[in-house]
Order: C-alpha cells, then sequence, then structure tokens
C-alpha cells in the first residue's frame, strides 16, 4: 500500500468510527433529558413553557458534541487536509 | 460536493473574493430590510391592522417575552442585537427551502463571525450595566485560582455557538444530497421538511444561548447588590406581570 492509499483507508474508517461513537453519547444523553422533561410536564404541567425552553437549551447543548463528531467526519471525507498534502506531493 | 457555500466564488480581486456566502448574506440582509420597510410604511394604531403589521409585531412581542424570561429584565435593551441575531438566522436557514439558495448559516466563517458578535456583545452589556470594574471582578469569581478556566469557557462556548450553528445546518444540506444518490423519491422533501424544523430551533438556540451569556454577565452586579431571596422572589413576580 502506497501512503495515499493508506491515508485514504484510514481516513473512511475512521470518519465512520468517529460519527457512529460519537453519536452514541449524545443519543443517550438526549434521550434521558427529554424523558426527564416529559415526566416534569407530566407532573407540572403549569411549568411547560419554561422546561421546554430549557430542555431545548439544554439539548442543543448536549447536542453539540455529536455535531463535532459530524463535523471532523465531514472534514475527514470531504476536505481531508492529509489528502490534500499526500496528493500535492504525488502530483508534484 | 461542496463542504461550505465559500467554495462558489463569483469573482475574484486579488485577495478579495466575492463567494456565495457573501452574496447570500446580501441577499438575506436586502429580503429583511426591504420587507421590514415595505411593511412598516404604513403602519396604524386603529383596532383594524394591516396583516403584515400584525405578523411583525407578533414577532416582536414573541422576541421580547423570550428574553425577558430568560434574561429576567427588562427586555427592550436586548431587542436590537438578539432579535437581529434570531431573524437573521431565522431567515437563512428558512430560505434554504428555496432551490439554489445557498444558506449563509451553513458557511463557517458566518457563524464565526455572529459568534464573535456575541462574544463581543456579552462584555459591552456587562460593562454597561456593571461598569469595568465589576465586570472584569466577574472572571476572578468564586477565586482568582479560576481566571484560566473562566477564560477558556468563554472561548470555548463561541466556538461551540459557532460549530454548532454550521454543523446543523450544513448537515441539513448535505444530508438531503446524500439521500437524493440513495433514495431520491421521497426522503428528501421529509428531510428538507425536518431541516425546516432544525433551522428555527437553531435559530431559537442561538438567541436564546447569546441572551444568556449577557444575561451571566450581568447577574454578577445584580447578585452582589440584592440580598439572594430577593432574586429567588423576583421570577414569580415577572411572570405573573406578564400575564
Amino acid at each position: 500500500m502506497d501512503s495515499l492509499t493508506f491515508v485514504a483507508v484510514a481516513s473512511i474508517i475512521s470518519a465512520g468510527l468517529c460519527i457512529g461513537i460519537g453519536a452514541i453519547g449524545p443519543a443517550l444523553g438526549e434521550g434521558r433529558a427529554l424523558a426527564q422533561a416529559l415526566a416534569s410536564i407530566a407532573q407540572q404541567p403549569d411549568e411547560t413553557n419554561t422546561i421546554t425552553r430549557t430542555l431545548f437549551v439544554g439539548m442543543a447543548m448536549v447536542e453539540s458534541t455529536a455535531i463535532y463528531c459530524f463535523v471532523v467526519s465531514m472534514i475527514l471525507i470531504f476536505a481531508n487536509p492529509f489528502w490534500n498534502y499526500f496528493l500535492g506531493k504525488v502530483g508534484g | 460536493m461542496q463542504l461550505s457555500p465559500d467554495n462558489i466564488i463569483y469573482q475574484q480581486w486579488g485577495i478579495a473574493s466575492l463567494n456565495a456566502t457573501i452574496i447570500f448574506t446580501w441577499i438575506v440582509m436586502a429580503i429583511v430590510t426591504a420587507g421590514a420597510r415595505l411593511i412598516t410604511k404604513r403602519l396604524s394604531t386603529g383596532p383594524d391592522i394591516p396583516s403584515w403589521q400584525n405578523l411583525l409585531e407578533s414577532i416582536v412581542v414573541l422576541i421580547l417575552g423570550q428574553i425577558r424570561d430568560v434574561t429576567r429584565q427588562e427586555p427592550r435593551r436586548f431587542l436590537p442585537f438578539l432579535g437581529t441575531l434570531f431573524i437573521f438566522i431565522a431567515m437563512s436557514n428558512l430560505l434554504s427551502i428555496v432551490p439554489g439558495f445557498q444558506p449563509p448559516t451553513g458557511s463557517l466563517s458566518t457563524t464565526t463571525a455572529l459568534a464573535l458578535s456575541v462574544l463581543v456583545a456579552v462584555p459591552i452589556y456587562g460593562i454597561i450595566d456593571a461598569g469595568l470594574k465589576d465586570y472584569l471582578k466577574n472572571y476572578i469569581m468564586p477565586t482568582p485560582m479560576m481566571l484560566p478556566f473562566n477564560i477558556t469557557g468563554e472561548i470555548s462556548r463561541t466556538l461551540a455557538l459557532a460549530v454548532r450553528l454550521f454543523g446543523n445546518v450544513m448537515s441539513g444540506g448535505m444530508i438531503g444530497g446524500i439521500l437524493l444518490a440513495i433514495a431520491p423519491l421521497i426522503f428528501p422533501i421529509i428531510m428538507q421538511l425536518l431541516g425546516l424544523l432544525t433551522g428555527l430551533v437553531q435559530a431559537y438556540i442561538f438567541a436564546i444561548l447569546a441572551a444568556v451569556y449577557i444575561a451571566a454577565g450581568l447577574k454578577v452586579h445584580e447578585k452582589s447588590v440584592q440580598p439572594i431571596t430577593v432574586r429567588l422572589v423576583e421570577p414569580s413576580t415577572n411572570t405573573a406581570e406578564k400575564e
């Protein structure tokens, strides 16, 4: 395997691993948060507005880790700096 | 496949280039400004108001109410900044269903600019509210040892604000493109619908988080002036006023 193939294989595999593993944590966390918020709304329907707003903001915070993973895997696939480096080395 | 509209370049003069992000930002700005101008041209205070005026009024009242709920202060002085953020992001996210429109929020440079303006706005509101010394005291609040952590927190939350909006908007377009290759019949439309919802929620979250950060910059002042018990009572009186 020359270095270009190795970079391609490593990027594709690590992009898949990145988003696959990175989505587990936020999904579990958001599920817990949603379940808890629904339970709280069932207990105190008057506070629905506050609970929903806090839930949205909190979920956005939790979700951002998944978004980081997504951005990293997108960079690995579509705008890979190592790939461009080795491609330039081979071409030049 | 394009990762961001920055890569679509229309004109290039030396190092300055006119890319799709700038063009579509201008388009969104023009639509928002021209729409507001046209609607506010004939305002009326009577019982019969034009339906467009009704729309704008309800948007403004909604934003004011949300800011009041989050910051627990008179919301009108935050309205220009937070309202602009919300309307700009919501408008550019909603327009992304128009074919050929590249949402400017799907570019990391736009979202970084927005997040940087929040980073600058927080100390400005804090200093106007509390004075320079009281605001800077914020950074060494529990102990002076916390100074590096507070600064790191400020930078990392700005980064998170930028990357979150960029990632969400970009992923909407990206998933649409991928699904178009796999299952082109119905699923892209469903994902576009979901993208509309996500876009509005992201605009809301961006504005609310900016409000939370600004309010966090103001709180110290309030805390040092008023005893805690008064602060705990305040929320209920505020909601009572609203109703």
